[in-house]
């Protein structure tokens, strides 16, 4: 049982569904920033989307080629571990279900990684199903580079930092292995709606 | 019963303010006594979380600004004028009071001896929050690594810890203010924001691989992370840590 912050009430913020924002998150119109390191700059002609690992085949995207795969507009609620919550978020790209097709694997997880070296881990299961993408676009504009652009990984149902910014490929393996975050403590699944924010939550 | 905490667990424990510090027209700090508190590290945060009558509750970051050899715990707030959070811990907490808080969180923006040097630290307002942890932790030990701060502010009333900075340099930490909207008629320091004519006076060059921590509002954290790697400056020896709304 919590004591009672003497004097505090709380400035619930009218507008938002309660039944869209997570306990212990509050909404914002903001778009804020969060990343361990500088932005990475990747110019497009050196950019690509790799799958490899536990595949039969690796399987390598450039730019060009990743734009003309079938692309998604996905509006989500996004949930970052800092507690914001943005509702509404609209966003283009391409599904991981699309992506996967491509190779065969009997994985049960992957990592995502990035340039400037981040990683997260996930399960097969959280990116399926129309769960997760690979964005590139935001509010129908190019993804800014502070935003993750080219692109990031997009899995709304989970806390913001598995939604990989700069994202360039998935290494799918056989057992799970914690990523950036998660060796730093962070949650190993991160379910904003269990409040899985740190490890043992 | 209660149940015993997993090992590892962030669990809610209350802490008693026992003193409030005013930084600045528009930031304090809380010093307060936990006793379960397990330590920490130079530049990591705490959660803290506030609970209204009718069950309500509110949770908020904010980094951690006492070094880990310190007795008690001291956060330093920013009173966000639409803030939900801040203005409670600036305006209503007493000393007396109790908050719940968990932690540390995060393990990447932290700096320990063991880490090395040279450290460089270069902070945008509030953002030097983090940095007098790690200078308190730099002055408990050795000072065998050079430890340097750039810290960019609007005006020299908006400079945090003016007094504990003056003593941090005092013990051989460099202490290096650039002010950015106004400066006093005698002001000797540095005028102007950090870009790269600024870092070419004051960072080591990258050459000697210095070890560089970024805190500030974002668009500070990204304007100095890039003119560090236009510089030349390795981008794994530059951590970054951001915070606040996105339109300052």
């Amino acid at each position: 049982m919590s004591p009672i912050s003497r004097g505090f009430t709380g400035r619930r913020r009218g507008s938002a569904d309660p039944s869209r924002v997570p306990p212990g998150q509050y909404v914002t119109g903001d778009f804020p920033v969060l990343s361990a390191g500088p932005t990475p700059r990747t110019t497009l002609d050196e950019w690509s989307f790799t799958i490899h690992g536990a595949v039969n085949e690796p399987v390598s995207w450039p730019w060009e080629e990743f734009l003309a795969l079938p692309s998604e507009t996905i509006t989500a609620d996004i949930h970052c571990v800092t507690k914001w919550s943005k509702l509404d978020t609209s966003w283009r790209g391409v599904s991981v279900d699309t992506l996967l097709r491509s190779v065969v694997t009997e994985a049960d997880y992957l990592t995502a990684w990035s340039d400037g070296g981040y990683t997260t881990n996930l399960t097969i299961r959280d990116v399926t199903g129309s769960k997760a993408w690979v964005a590139y676009e935001y509010g129908g504009e190019p993804l800014e580079p502070e935003h993750g652009g080219p692109a990031r990984l997009l899995v709304p149902h989970l806390y913001f930092w598995k939604s990989a910014k700069w994202v360039r490929g998935l290494t799918l393996t056989p057992g799970d292995e914690p990523g950036f975050w998660e060796g730093y403590g962070y949650h190993n699944h991160g379910d904003p709606w269990l409040e899985q924010r740190y490890q043992g939550d | 019963m209660a149940r015993a905490a997993l090992p590892g667990r962030l669990t809610w424990q209350p802490g008693r303010v026992v003193e409030l510090v005013d930084e600045t027209p528009r930031c304090k700090s809380l010093a307060l006594e936990l006793p379960d508190w397990r330590g920490h590290r130079a530049g990591q945060h705490v959660d803290v979380r506030l609970t209204a009558e009718d069950g309500y509750q509110a949770e908020r970051s904010y980094s951690i600004a006492s070094g880990p050899e310190d007795r008690q715990l001291l956060l330093t707030v920013e009173r966000l004028d639409d803030g939900e959070v801040s203005p409670y811990l600036t305006d209503e907490l007493r000393p007396g009071d109790e908050l719940e808080l968990r932690g540390p969180i995060g393990g990447y923006f932290v700096w320990e001896y063991s880490q090395g040097g040279p450290l460089l630290m270069i902070a945008g307002g509030s953002g030097v929050v983090p940095f007098r942890a790690m200078l308190r932790h730099w002055t408990a030990g050795q000072r065998n690594v050079p430890a340097r701060l750039l810290y960019s502010s609007r005006t020299l009333e908006d400079v945090i810890y003016r007094h504990d900075l003056n003593g941090l340099a005092e013990q051989g930490a460099e202490v290096k203010l650039t002010l950015t909207r106004e400066w006093p008629p005698d002001w000797q320091g540095h005028r102007g924001r950090v870009d790269r004519n600024l870092l070419a006076d004051v960072a080591w060059p990258p050459q000697q691989r210095p070890l560089v921590y970024v805190c500030g509002p974002t668009a500070f954290v990204e304007g100095v992370a890039e003119a560090l790697v236009d510089s030349g400056h390795e981008p794994s020896r530059i951590r970054t840590e951001r915070f606040g709304p996105t339109g300052t």
